[in-house]
């Protein structure tokens, strides 16, 4: 039943990704082109209020819903990972010109070759899987 | 009485284009709201629990995973699916996304003309390089697709898990990750993306 809020919660970031144009491939091209603010406005925006949010949190102690404190586990540093990991995301994000948030919603815009996305996605994830120990960590 | 008489106004002014601000700002909402209920912002995961779900586990430990966790997170992608169709149906903008003139000009050069390119019209997706219709239309979909899901789980998270959760919460590792989506980006967008659509 808790779940329903969070289906409310999903409904609600649909809306927003759709109203903000940050679904739209031709966007996140125009990003990576720098012809434009308005992403990086979005982006800037959501990070520094959410860093500001984040810290109030903290700072006063506010329980969370399921009664613990605002944390975030961190992850180890390491650098080539990240960088090999965030290019890879990266250059389907450029290609595909969406990330996987963006992917549920343009399929609920009837976008269907979002499920060939998706599949992707799936794809992609369970590769890792299989892979992961043979890449630098 | 009154707030029934303006509500087709108070449509008229949500259906347009939303200024980036507010737009960041809503973000920062679904940040705040996804926290206080005790979790954080990760949208990616949900195809390892996907993965998880088919049975993936029994190749690989990595997909073995406590799934009742990760109901919420199901909910919360379906509700953006869900988001997407109150969007299409009752939110749309009158007009197609309003991308800046060099970017109208650039595409052009590649071979994509704008808004033609998004046979629905909204200016979301170019399904004249999208599209079910040619064997390169679903295979450069996949390509994408799989590159967006190996990414974001060799790095453990995807934007909203890092750009937005972990650069809010100041983690390092997040803003390295967030330079890897530029590069990547960068790279796909000006060197193979005119390869790919020649």
């Amino acid at each position: 039943m808790k779940n329903i809020s969070f289906l409310a919660v999903g409904v609600f970031f649909g809306i927003v990704m759709t109203k903000s144009e940050a679904i739209s491939w031709f966007r996140i091209h125009e990003m990576f082109r720098f012809e434009s603010f308005h992403m990086y406005g979005i982006i800037g925006t959501a990070v520094v209020l959410g860093a500001l949010i984040i810290a109030i949190m903290k700072r006063t102690k506010m329980k969370t819903l399921r009664d613990t404190f605002v944390s975030y586990t961190p992850m180890k540093l390491s650098i080539p990972r990240h960088l090999l990991a965030g290019t890879t995301f990266g250059l389907g994000w450029a290609l595909v010109g969406c990330c996987p948030g963006p992917m549920y919603v343009l399929l609920g815009h009837g976008y269907w070759i979002m499920a060939m996305v998706i599949l992707g996605a799936l794809l992609g994830t369970f590769t890792y899987g299989i892979v992961r120990s043979k890449l630098p960590h | 009485m009154e707030l029934a008489a303006n509500v087709p106004g108070f449509l008229d002014v949500i259906r347009q284009p939303w200024h980036w601000a507010f737009s960041g700002a809503m973000i920062a909402l679904v940040l705040f709201l996804l926290t206080w209920m005790g979790r954080s912002f990760g949208v990616s995961t949900t195809f390892k629990g996907a993965c998880s779900v088919a049975g993936a586990g029994r190749v690989s430990d990595f997909f073995k995973m406590d799934i009742k966790n990760e109901y919420w997170r199901f909910a919360f992608a379906i509700g953006g699916l869900l988001g997407g169709v109150i969007a299409a149906n009752f939110l749309s903008s009158p007009e197609p996304v309003a991308i800046s003139e060099a970017t109208v000009q650039g595409l052009s050069e590649l071979g994509v003309q704008y808004p033609q390119a998004d046979a629905k019209g909204y200016g979301f997706v170019p399904t004249s390089i999208f599209n079910f219709e040619s064997a390169k239309g679903v295979l450069l979909a996949v390509l994408g697709g799989f590159l967006v899901g190996f990414g974001a789980r060799y790095g453990d998270g995807c934007t909203s898990g890092h750009a937005i959760s972990g650069l809010s919460h100041l983690q390092l590792p997040s803003l390295i990750t967030v330079i890897g989506f530029f590069i990547g980006g960068l790279f796909m967008t000006h060197l193979l993306l005119p390869l790919l659509l020649g």
